[in-house]
């Protein structure tokens, strides 16, 4: 049907868009992780060594690596409660670099060289039906008591405190569902990639996550996965740019920052009532 | 051996003190990161390099330069990433200046290649022996430069009329504002003297180890944010003894741990700091 | 007859500062309480030790014969008292009955899972939420802005917001902060008619102000803070008349 070259970046538009929402959902509740990528590399290792070394099956290997990203998660996220804003970004960072560190050394898992040969079971379908799932779920967040809470907390702490949300139980929950999130796709991405090393995982790959949110903005949720899909497709876009490639792409974040710095997708950019407002302006200038 | 070692941890902390200062004098006045500071680091060492390679200009002349060209490349950041973001957000600069690390980073590779250069130092290797500690000429001059610039710093901050004013503007933005201090100078100022200190560590280590590579600006960037929480985000001795600190943990887990974990020990102790006492162990500036 | 509210003891210190010193105070179901003093007197300082956003220094706090002294802010909004702010503190980007839905958090309990899966328990309760949000926005006439942001209202409207937002919360006991700072003649004495009409839903109601007007006229009982210690108490017109208070007020006008 489609060649294999399309269906593999559709593939990792997909991976990307479920990492852009992992991080995106720890964002909702007010914290700022910058290591994302470790519980991504956490997920994936966890699959992979459980496929390869003891033969389980896919569901099962990827539904551990999820759990193994979710519980590093917790363990982060509970100490680093009190952090905020740059603290926590900083204190997210220093995780990323010492795990990666850590695992170069363990020998068990590979080293430095990571962790061959890994089946390849992901397909698009997987990729496609798990992304639903969670579009489907952060649709459904929008008016629920779970989303007020997020982002009852995300506003101010002590107010949503006041009004009955336990935002230690709250952030910790936010903080660990998208360790998890981000482990299951680390697990996707070993299954597809059949190759992961510690470099895969390492800080520019956290920093690649973030990118996805702020390009696309934190506003709503199809922010992030439209920032991950135009981040994914760029590389690919751009390819005649050879070596200047990443040129662009640093100043493409400055431009950003400076244009519009919330992202590209505001709440109101799929709302009728938005856009009809503009036409309705410009329809009257232009009467005589 | 652990004299040498003292020496060597003192030599590579005094570098690293002088890329902290950088980190903390901008965290001081605008409570903000700037991500670029490793690759001024690392583009004050490759101006150095150019100037002596080049214009065959002594290693003198190659550090001013250095100094000069890193000062206006700070100034030049502060224009484009934080004067028109800082007020936005405290998010929008971060990520301003983590994409100009990125650019930045990637125009070295361009221009320079990505492998190690060697850097030509006209300085004889001469050893000195003071006691049981064994010194090179070429860690006299570094430790000299180091230390002469954190003195001159030091003074510079507390007794001049432009120090006042940037602790002014440290303390509060606005109330300095209101006292006629002319903020957004002082702010542009403020980083192209850090800038200046950290194009010239960029240097220094660049002497101490013989090589400089488009890619060392990247972990001395990460390894300064672990120095100033370690020593206080905002505050100046904090910079310099946490600097200074680090220079010896780093050259002793060398010697007594497989060197991969070196980098890790940084950013474990930091880690640690983070959770056990957040406002560093000389306290942060509050702002 | 024990109160509803019960305040023995209590102090604050900050560093050296003791910003509450043995306090001691009870608020007697269905009232209104009034608490006033000079500016740094303590007053939200209190607030903040009562709704649990602060830890006491000493002393001991009582609620329905329950002892809150080191509860968590949040378990005390869940065991019935509320609180606004002096100095309003919305959730800005929330939509107006959003942030009063946000009141409705320990009314119900739905999660991740039913969140997802949309159980008809879940849709049920978030409508039942929904519409204690829509009818205490009605009480406070806010109902037409109901979709717009918090941020964007008036300064009166943010008022009624943040009260409509505590009362979500089903609360016994309300705490209101200066409720009627740079509000004209007009309004406050809307605001009177409101805090009465939510006394008479059965609320109890402790209320920081300046404006001496309202406090005549609708408290029942007064308290009189200075320098973080209680220098007077009783009926309106007894408080105003004591020397103690007025001199504590000398130079300030009512």
């Amino acid at each position: 049907m489609i060649d294999a070259y399309t269906s593999q970046v559709l593939t990792f538009i997909g991976i990307n868009s479920i990492l852009a929402l992992s991080l995106y959902i720890t964002a909702l509740a007010g914290q700022l992780s910058v290591g994302h990528a470790a519980f991504m590399g956490i997920g994936a290792y966890t699959s992979a060594l459980l496929m390869t070394r003891l033969g389980w099956p896919f569901f099962l290997t990827t539904a551990c690596g999820a759990l193994m990203g979710g519980v590093f998660g917790f363990c982060i996220g509970l100490p680093t409660l009190r952090l905020k804003d740059l603290y926590l970004a900083i204190a997210t960072l220093a995780f990323n670099i010492i795990w990666v560190v850590m695992l170069m050394n363990i020998e068990a898992f590979g080293g430095a060289l990571g962790i061959f040969n890994v089946p390849k079971v992901t397909n698009n379908w997987t990729v496609y039906i798990s992304l639903g799932i969670l579009l489907l779920f952060f649709h459904r967040m929008q008016d629920s008591r779970l989303g007020r809470a997020f982002r009852s907390i995300q506003e101010d702490e002590p107010a949503a405190r006041a009004m009955g949300v336990n935002a230690v139980y709250y952030k910790v929950y936010a903080f660990t569902l998208g360790a998890f999130l981000a482990g299951y796709a680390g697990a996707l991405y070993a299954h597809f990639v059949t190759f992961i090393s510690p470099h895969d995982f390492e800080v520019d790959r956290s920093i690649e996550i973030l990118l996805f949110v702020v390009l696309g903005g934190a506003q709503t949720f199809i922010g992030p996965v439209i920032g991950a899909v135009l981040l994914t497709l760029a590389p690919e876009v751009l390819r005649f740019l050879a070596e200047y490639r990443l040129l662009v792409y640093g100043l493409m974040f400055v431009v950003i920052m400076l244009l519009r710095h919330e992202g590209l997708i505001e709440e109101d950019t799929f709302s009728w009532k938005r856009w009809s407002r503009t036409f309705r302006r410009e329809g009257r200038a232009g009467a005589p | 051996m652990l004299a040498q070692q003292l020496v060597n941890g003192l030599t590579l902390g005094s570098t690293y003190a002088l890329v902290a200062l950088g980190f903390t004098l901008v965290f001081g006045i605008l409570g903000m990161i700037n991500f670029a500071h490793g690759e001024i680091f690392m583009l004050g060492a490759y101006i150095a390099l150019l100037l002596v390679t080049m214009g065959g200009f002594s290693i003198f002349w190659a550090l001013i330069g250095g100094m000069v060209g890193a000062a206006l490349l700070g100034m030049i950041i502060e224009r484009v990433s934080f004067r028109p973001l800082r007020n936005v957000s405290i998010l929008a600069p971060l990520i301003s200046t983590i994409g100009l690390s990125i650019f930045l980073r990637s125009l070295a590779q361009i221009i320079f290649g990505a492998e190690s250069t060697r850097f030509p130092v006209s300085i004889k290797t001469e050893f000195f022996q003071l006691g049981p500690f064994q010194i090179s000429l070429l860690q006299i001059v570094i430790l000299a430069i180091s230390f002469g610039l954190m003195a001159i710093f030091q003074a510079f901050i507390k007794k001049t009329k432009i120090g006042k004013a940037m602790r002014a503007t440290s303390e509060s933005l606005y109330t300095a504002g209101l006292l006629g201090i002319p903020v957004d100078r002082i702010i542009l100022l403020s980083f192209a003297v850090a800038s200046a200190l950290g194009g010239v560590a960029g240097i220094l280590l660049g002497l101490n180890f013989n090589a400089i590579s488009p890619l060392m600006g990247k972990m001395v960037g990460l390894k300064g944010l672990t120095i100033i929480i370690l020593g206080g985000m905002g505050n100046i001795t904090g910079a310099m003894v946490g600097g200074l600190f680090l220079g010896f943990v780093e050259v002793l887990s060398v010697g007594y741990l497989t060197s991969s974990y070196r980098d890790a020990v940084a950013f474990a102790l930091m880690f640690l700091v983070l959770l056990i006492r957040p406002t560093g162990l000389f306290g942060r500036v509050v702002r | 007859m024990p109160a509803l509210l019960e305040i023995l003891q209590v102090t604050k210190v900050f560093g050296g500062l003791k910003a509450l010193d043995q306090v001691s105070l009870g608020v007697d179901e269905g009232k209104i309480f009034g608490l006033i003093g000079p500016n740094g007197a303590g007053k939200t300082t209190l607030f903040n030790l009562i709704s649990g956003a602060l830890p006491v220094s000493s002393g001991r706090m009582f609620f329905k014969k329950e002892e809150i002294s080191r509860l968590p802010d949040y378990r005390i909004c869940r065991m019935g008292i509320a609180r606004t702010y002096q100095n309003i503190r919305l959730f800005g980007k929330m939509t107006v009955l959003e942030n009063v839905m946000v009141g409705q958090h320990s009314r119900t309990q739905a999660g991740l899972c039913s969140t997802l899966l949309r159980l008809p328990a879940e849709r049920a309760e978030n409508a039942r939420a929904r519409q204690t949000a829509e009818e205490w926005l009605e009480f406070f006439h806010l109902t037409a802005k109901k979709g717009d942001k918090a941020s964007s209202l008036a300064y009166g409207e943010e008022r009624r917001l943040e009260m409509a937002r505590a009362l979500s919360t089903e609360p016994s006991l309300l705490l209101l902060d200066e409720p009627s700072a740079g509000m004209n003649l007009q309004e406050v004495r809307d605001l009177n008619e409101l805090i009465l009409k939510v006394r008479s839903r059965g609320k109890t109601i402790l209320i920081i102000e300046h404006n001496m007007r309202l406090i005549m006229d609708i408290c029942d009982h007064i308290a009189v803070l200075d320098f973080g210690q209680k220098i007077a108490e009783g009926p309106p017109a007894e408080v105003r008349a004591d020397s103690r208070v007025i001199e504590a007020y000398l130079g300030k006008e009512a």
